[in-house]
């Protein structure tokens, strides 16, 4: 029970960090992924998280050969991002030169980026002072071992991301929303589009390290998409999803504190998703109850209407 | 250490192309109907449905774990439907959710339950098939039973595939025709989502995930790129996904080599960058939708348009007795210079136009073929003028496009359909009658 209350209260440094770190990282996801939702590339952060693996295992690999030291998390990231953009660049040359279209354009990125990944993976173990080298962490996250200086990494590209978002609103909404009138009034939509994506791939190469490659897809699509339930307006809809992503961020990481032997990323994710569940029954907007009611109203409304007064 | 090729990498070799070729078949209707990343889903969603077949019944034998991992694959597949369809999302966001939810589910289920299980992560990452294939042969085995199940598989895929022939092509191109056909277009899709999500389970021990998404994708991708027929593009990808199983399992153990180390890596991540090799090359180099060959065609088109474009200036310089020099022509064609002079010298040399020193002049030949051009685009000129809503400034630029694909016949039925002898701007039409004198 004392336990309990002193994670709750924040009283245990670790625990602190590790839940402001996954809070700004929730609330970075949940604005970034409301556009990519809207957008309809909500896969793409998953196309984009498959894409970083062997960016970090050349990124190793480089560093080990020319400094005799691969294991500097600048490095590793920055290979991430190189590859992660990379990837998605090939998603967007795939579909807009040939007649493929985005969902396989993004399964062919997806696979082969990442099946080389494993390759150039098993290329690192074979090495004789790679057999320890963290690349597992890029895959399956170390939540609960995060430090202060994660934390801050974290929390200072949460910032960047927040603000970038915030200065081109208006472009990014036009973009989400009719992408030939925005062409039709002048604005850059390629120029747009990448940057939109330079902001997931910061996400998600820094949510990479705290939750892993699969539970960072889902802080991009879960709580915009529950976020959607609730409201038709976009302003409304990042701040609910910020404020979801933040929630589950905070409530998860406290779960896995608590509870022994639970990670703490899948936690997080899992309240994602129950909020998400609670959304899809309980929207106000689009609701499964709120549409049932909608529906029984019209035509309650259009029997009475039928009938002679 | 030596790289000689074994009846071990036969096997290998033969077992990724099993896999490969019981995935391909199944993902041209995949790729077809935009559900690609289908396979990606539900090889992660796996992970729960293995990990509580394993506490249900306590042990590590395939079969609960088969059981298992197909429940939760039909279910990600039916989840993700049924999301879409009543609860609105985005076709991919509700993929995601499902897929990621059910991840974590497992990893939790995994952590806190059956830690001490020999799950092992790098098996299910990596698919060690190199593994699975050699413990068989080491037991005496004639033939490794991992490649016995995937050649099943893909028997059975390439069996339904060919019963449901005309089901599935009309489901996956038409649903709403195929509804009104009375082919059940819902009951197609689950099955094509049912077999991906057997296929994936079977392979997904022995191979690993990683091999069945891409092998799902790539190779249905490449040859969608190759032909626009339904039968032959199912058999490229059957081809291409064989190859890349051969091309990645040489290239696990040879290019390791080349880069100065002595161990090989992981098979099916090779296959994997194999399948994205030979797509990167069809999709350069396809012979109707390769990239080179669009680029060709389209840098055809160009010169064809340039060539007709120059002999229909030269006329109308006849006409107003002007001189066309080279610069002229090319300040009024607005393309370069190295084009302009691949034009002429192709009107040069098939005697349409010849060079009267700094001066370009028409040939005989080349003025009656002039005439037939500058009469289209009269011709059309008149017509939008006369017959259409096309404001009489604005009828030239579409007759500048259509001269170029108007014939004879067509000449004749414009000049039935318009009167006088005069463009909207004036100019005399040139008679089709006295393109001979």
């Amino acid at each position: 029970m004392q336990d309990i209350l002193r994670t709750i209260l924040l009283q245990d440094h670790n625990t602190r960090v590790v839940v402001f770190g996954t809070a700004l990282l929730g609330i970075a996801c949940g604005l970034v992924g409301t556009f990519m939702l809207l957008r309809k590339r909500a896969l793409m952060g998953d196309a984009l998280s498959h894409a970083t693996f062997p960016g970090v295992c050349l990124a190793y690999l480089a560093a080990q050969l020319m400094f005799g030291n691969g294991r500097s998390l600048p490095v590793l990231l920055s290979g991430a991002i190189v590859t992660g953009l990379l990837g998605v660049a090939c998603v967007l040359f795939i579909r807009s030169a040939t007649r493929i279209k985005e969902d396989a354009a993004m399964g062919i990125v997806l696979s082969v980026f990442f099946g080389f990944g494993t390759a150039l993976r098993s290329v690192v173990q074979s090495l004789p002072t790679g057999n320890n080298a963290g690349l597992d962490h890029f895959i399956y996250g170390k939540t609960a071992s995060m430090v202060s200086s994660d934390a801050i990494t974290i929390g200072v590209s949460a910032a960047g991301v927040t603000l970038v978002v915030l200065l081109l609103y208006k472009e990014l909404r036009l973009l989400c929303f009719d992408d030939g009138f925005a062409r039709g009034i002048g604005l850059p939509v390629l120029r747009l589009d990448v940057l939109l994506m330079g902001l997931v791939a910061i996400v998600t190469v820094v949510g990479l390290q705290a939750v892993g490659l699969i539970l960072v897809i889902a802080m991009l699509i879960i709580p915009p998409a529950a976020a959607r339930f609730w409201t038709d307006r976009l302003g409304a809809m990042a701040c609910i999803a910020a404020l979801i992503g933040c929630a589950s961020a905070v409530a998860g990481a406290m779960i896995s504190a608590v509870v022994e032997d639970v990670p703490s990323g899948a936690v997080i994710v899992l309240a994602a998703t129950g909020t998400f569940v609670v959304s899809l029954i309980a929207g106000p907007k689009r609701g499964l109850v709120a549409r049932q009611i909608q529906r029984h109203r019209l035509a309650s409304r259009t029997r009475t209407g039928l009938q002679p007064s | 250490m030596t790289f000689a090729w074994t009846s071990l990498d036969t096997w290998i070799a033969l077992t990724g192309a099993a896999c490969a070729m019981a995935c391909a078949v199944l993902g041209n209707f995949l790729v077809l109907r935009k559900a690609s990343l289908m396979g990606d889903a539900i090889s992660h969603a796996l992970l729960p449905g293995i990990v509580v077949a394993f506490l249900v019944t306590g042990s590590r034998a395939s079969l609960p774990m088969f059981v298992g991992a197909a429940v939760a694959g039909v279910l990600t597949a039916w989840a993700s439907e049924w999301l879409r369809g009543r609860g609105k999302v985005d076709a991919g966001a509700s993929m995601g959710i499902v897929f990621t939810s059910l991840f974590a589910l497992g990893l939790v289920l995994l952590n806190r339950y059956a830690r001490n299980v020999d799950l092992d992560v790098d098996c299910v990452l990596n698919g060690l098939m190199e593994m699975s294939v050699g413990e068989d042969l080491l037991v005496g085995k004639a033939v490794p039973r991992v490649f016995l199940t995937l050649s099943i598989v893909f028997a059975i895929n390439l069996g339904v595939v060919v019963l449901l022939y005309k089901e599935l092509k009309i489901s996956s191109f038409d649903p709403q025709l195929a509804t009104t056909l009375g082919i059940n277009a819902t009951l197609m899709h689950y099955l094509l989502m049912s077999l991906t999500a057997i296929t994936t389970v079977a392979a997904f021990e022995a191979v690993g995930p990683i091999l069945v998404i891409a092998m799902l994708i790539v190779p249905a991708a490449a040859a969608y790129l190759l032909t626009d027929r339904l039968p032959l593009m199912i058999a490229f990808s059957l081809v291409i996904a064989a190859a890349s199983a051969f091309l990645g399992h040489l290239g696990a153990m040879t290019l390791p080599r080349l880069a100065g180390l002595d161990a090989p890596t992981t098979t099916a991540g090779m296959m994997a960058s194999a399948a994205g090799g030979l797509f990167l090359l069809v999709m350069f180099a396809s012979p109707q939708h390769g990239l080179i060959a669009r680029t060709l065609r389209r840098r055809l088109l160009a010169n064809r348009i340039l060539y007709e474009d120059v002999l229909a200036m030269l006329y109308r310089g006849e006409e107003k007795d002007q001189r066309v020099t080279t610069d002229s022509l090319q300040h009024d064609c607005g393309c370069t210079r190295w084009s302009l002079s691949l034009a002429l010298w192709r009107l040069r040399r098939r005697q349409r136009v010849e060079m009267k020193g700094a001066h370009v002049a028409l040939t005989p030949t080349g003025r009656r073929v002039a005439k037939r051009l500058v009469r289209s685009h009269r011709l059309w000129e008149q017509f939008l003028a006369e017959r259409t809503t096309v404001a009489t400034d604005h009828v030239h630029s579409t007759a500048e496009r259509l001269e170029h694909v108007t014939d004879e016949r067509l000449r004749l039925k414009l000049a039935t359909q318009t009167t006088g002898r005069q463009d909207p701007h004036g100019q005399r039409i040139p008679e089709e009658g006295t393109l001979d004198a």
